[in-house]
């Protein structure tokens, strides 16, 4: 690990081919600069994506990486860090592959709470498949697939989040880039899972969430009297459906990975030749 | 008196019927004799008909036949789910005084002995230890020393204290002594040798390969029949450094192994027919991203849920042929309790040589057979190691590209690329299942993407040079019929042959552990007169690929650059398809 790691060493040389103002640039840039900040450089990290805008991350950041399939790429960031801790690992994610195919494993990657990041690009709208409803839509968003709007509530992925069990989450907004740097360097920082949801404005297909809706009405925690120690606060702040927060909204401090509570110790990559020393014990219980 | 000994228990589920039937097959192991387990259960947790059978000999055992000698029946059911294995010499123990057996009646000329094992267990400290009484009583049947059940009984019960253990060796001799003195002698008189035994099922098996291979890194999702390779390796993998971590599905479990696999560890997942469905998805990145990765398929009886716990082998198609696209893969299927360990060990190698998803594929015949071996058979320092094209800081330099980018997916001649494991300096390299180039970077150009289809389809023809995709032979090498079988039929085909041989039939067997690739069999095939595909399946999958292997060479024009068929083109592909001869294009 080098000292004079810098944020652009985490680039690719592919540029890449998002919108022109999509909220992605911002989110990759923040999650590059967390990265660095904290002393990483791209040899010891690993990044896991899903599918959809967000999932190109991987191509359009330099480290090791891996592009999987649609909603999995939780339980891929699980297997990279239970198999070698020394590693860095950070997973990206939008709100359909993190919040619709990948709901299941997001709970339990939550309760499971592995070191690791989880950065959820949510633009309350499927992007990369023309503009269908993502589960973040608003009820009355319409759509090419609910011309009606969902018609259904959207999900809270901060109350799922506390609800599981989580010992990190925070909120941010991609346009801030200051801040939205800050909370995800706050959650790669966390002892644990750190989970942010970061309002990323899809600008061809939501002319609801917008730039300038997230503007307005977003508070940042900061400027309140917020603890985010305090569970109860989180909640009541997470519940409030109407208020969009910016900032760390819970953070257990006494938070301990699963992988240290399991005794996971340094790398499982390397192996003897042959079967290991004391293999043949294995053998012999079975007389 | 037969050469070989069939004995069960049989009650409802929640009776102790496996850990009874455990502890006499590990008392005759112990005693140096050979022995050969089965087991009829439903898809309940209590209650329902379930067995526990036992064969045993001096000789090696490797199937179950239909006779019954001893039974110990717990319920009047029992009996009757037996009746056609039961004979004139056949011995059946049961509680005469229990209220729901006394109008038993037992069938043909079968010995019926009345013990009254709650009683005796009562007398001896709890009558919990009734089929520990039954035990003793079938030691006395058979003439078996019990100084053997009771090493069996300090292995069972040890951890729960002293007191326990005298108890159930106290509740042996009790119902020992019954049969003794209200029965008098039997005819039986059982050996027994000096040779030490491991007695261990198909799913231990596995385990025990896989960790003895390296594997460090295990996700599954419980699922009969494949759940004890998971409880095999949880807390033993714990001792050389590794971890099981259960999932919250299949496809979570694949993934994760695959996460693990990617970190640079040996990674293994196993499941059923369900739980490969849901892992399918996950197949091609598995192939696309060259993870080396092996996916363990303890088969049972479909479609959907299927008979939970029976035995067939009907997902030979869906390891074969599972998942959208084409992409290269291995398929090894162990046709022994003693191959589900050697095979698991050569599956890590084949998975990490050829960076490509290895599916083992058992069944659950193999999984809760529970079969004696020497522990030679299992020998670990005859484990080899093979990680593959594994670079490192020095030697790295000889794979980067001109800009030092490291070529993770390097279009080599033999189709292997240099793996790098995540903190390898200078290693960092994106993978993704998208089409990519040499660095792993997502593309859509129609020349790279025949490249890399080209470069990863390479693996397989390297490995059909570098590997034996052998076939293993059994009796007459020159018999005009041929059986040919896969999977777990090897024991009970081989049994059979000594049948058939006995009545003047010559048979030539091949047993086959590599369905893809398979060895060629179209000589032994064209050599012979009738050949037969043996197999637990409704349609005949392996025979089908046989057959497909044997049939005729039709040429073939393919394209896969991701672009359709233009006409002038297919006009000059077919052109020159029929100006190049057949042989040639095969």
């Amino acid at each position: 690990m080098s000292s004079d790691v810098r944020f652009t060493d985490f680039k690719s040389d592919k540029q890449p081919t998002w919108c022109p103002g999509c909220g992605d640039f911002g989110t990759m840039n923040g999650m590059m600069k967390a990265l660095a900040e904290t002393g990483n450089d791209p040899d010891n990290t690993f990044i896991v994506a899903g599918i959809g805008c967000s999932g190109k991350i991987g191509t359009y950041m330099h480290s090791y990486a891996l592009h999987g399939v649609h909603g999995r790429a939780l339980p891929v960031g699980i297997g990279v860090k239970m198999a070698n801790p020394d590693l860095e690992v950070m997973v990206s994610g939008g709100d359909g592959d993190g919040y619709s195919i990948g709901a299941g494993h997001f709970i339990h990657a939550v309760r499971r709470n592995v070191d690791m990041s989880y950065v959820v690009m949510d633009n309350r709208i499927y992007g990369l498949t023309k503009g269908q409803a993502s589960p973040t839509s608003r009820e009355d968003f319409e759509t090419s697939t609910s011309p009606d709007g969902p018609n259904q509530p959207p999900v809270n992925p901060k109350a799922l989040a506390l609800a599981s069990g989580a010992t990190f989450i925070a909120q941010s907004f991609s346009s801030n880039a200051q801040r939205h740097a800050e909370i995800v360097q706050q959650a790669v920082e966390h002892d644990g899972f750190g989970f942010v949801n970061v309002y990323s404005p899809c600008v061809t297909f939501n002319d609801v969430d917008t730039y300038d809706y997230f503007r307005d009405a977003i508070v940042d925690l900061d400027e309140t009297d917020h603890d985010p120690s305090d569970r109860d606060q989180a909640k009541d702040k997470i519940l409030e459906s109407e208020k969009e927060y910016m900032g760390v909204l819970y953070q257990d401090e006494d938070s301990v990975p699963f992988e240290e509570r399991e005794g996971v110790e340094g790398s499982m990559a390397e192996i003897p030749d042959g079967a290991p020393e004391g293999a043949m014990d294995l053998v012999r219980e079975f007389y | 008196m037969p050469e070989d000994l069939n004995w069960a228990i049989g009650g409802e589920a929640g009776d102790g019927i496996d850990s009874t039937g455990k502890i006499f097959a590990q008392a005759l192991s112990r005693a140096g004799r050979h022995v050969f387990t089965s087991k009829d259960f439903a898809s309940r947790i209590r209650g329902g008909y379930t067995a526990y059978k036992v064969r045993t000999s001096v000789d090696r055992v490797e199937s179950v036949v239909d006779r019954l000698d001893i039974l110990i029946a717990l319920t009047e059911r029992t009996i009757h789910e037996n009746e056609d294995e039961l004979h004139e010499g056949s011995v059946i123990i049961y509680d005469g005084e229990r209220s729901t057996m006394q109008d038993v009646e037992v069938p043909g000329d079968a010995t019926a002995l009345e013990v009254p094992l709650k009683r005796l267990a009562e007398d001896a400290g709890g009558a919990i230890m009734l089929n520990v009484v039954a035990l003793g009583a079938a030691c006395e049947v058979t003439g078996f020393p019990i100084e053997n059940l009771d090493e069996s009984l300090e292995k069972r019960f040890g951890d729960k204290g002293e007191a326990i253990v005298e108890n159930n060796k106290e509740a042996a001799r009790k119902g020992q002594h019954y049969v003794q003195e209200e029965y008098g002698e039997f005819d039986y008189d059982m050996e027994t040798t000096d040779e030490d035994y491991v007695l261990l099922n198909g799913d231990e098996a596995i385990g025990m390969g896989a960790i003895a291979a390296g594997c460090r890194f295990y996700a599954g999702y419980p699922i009969t029949p494949a759940t004890d390779v998971m409880e095999y390796m949880t807390g033993r993998v714990d001792q050389f450094g590794g971890k099981v971590v259960q999932a919250e599905d299949e496809l979570s479990a694949i993934n994760m192994a695959l996460g693990a696999a990617r970190a640079g560890a040996r990674a293994m997942t196993a499941t059923s027919g369900p739980g490969i469905d849901l892992m399918t998805e996950t197949f091609g990145l598995v192939a696309t991203s060259e993870t080396p990765l092996v996916i363990c398929d303890v088969m049972r009886s479909g479609p959907s849920t299927g008979m939970p716990t029976k035995q067939e082998q009907g997902d030979l198609n869906m390891t074969l042929y599972g998942g959208h696209g084409e992409i290269p893969r291995f398929v090894v299927a162990p046709t022994t309790v003693s191959e589900c360990f050697w095979k698991t060990v050569e599956a890590f190698n084949l998975a990490e040589k050829y960076q490509t998803p290895v599916f083992l594929v058992s069944d659950l015949a193999m999984a809760v057979t529970e079969q004696t071996f020497s522990p030679e058979t299992f020998d670990m320092d005859e484990v080899e190691i093979d990680r593959g094209k594994v670079v490192d800081e020095n030697d790295i330099d000889a794979w980067l590209d001109e800009k030092g980018r490291f070529q993770a997916h390097f279009a080599a001649a033999d189709g292997i690329s240099p793996r790098a494991f995540p903190g390898t300096t200078d290693g960092a390299h994106m993978t993704t299942g998208l089409e990519h180039d040499e660095l792993g970077r997502r593309t859509e150009d129609t020349d790279v993407r025949i490249e890399q289809v080209d470069k990863r389809q390479r693996k397989v023809e390297t490995a059909r040079e570098q590997e034996d995709f052998d076939y293993r032979e059994f009796g007459d090498p020159d018999a005009d019929t041929l059986v040919i079988s896969w999977g777990s039929n090897e024991g009970a085909l081989r049994e059979g042959l000594t049948l058939l041989e006995e009545d003047g039939y010559d048979v030539r067997f091949l047993s086959v552990p590599y369905i893809f690739p398979r060895p060629d069999l179209s000589e032994e095939i064209e050599a012979a007169e009738d050949v037969i595909v043996v197999e637990c399946n409704a349609t005949g999958q392996f025979a089908d690929v046989i057959e497909h292997d044997v049939l005729e060479r039709v040429q073939r024009i393919n394209k896969y650059n991701g672009v359709r068929f233009k006409a002038d083109e297919l006009a000059t592909e077919i052109k020159q398809t029929l100006d190049t001869p057949a042989e040639a294009t095969q």
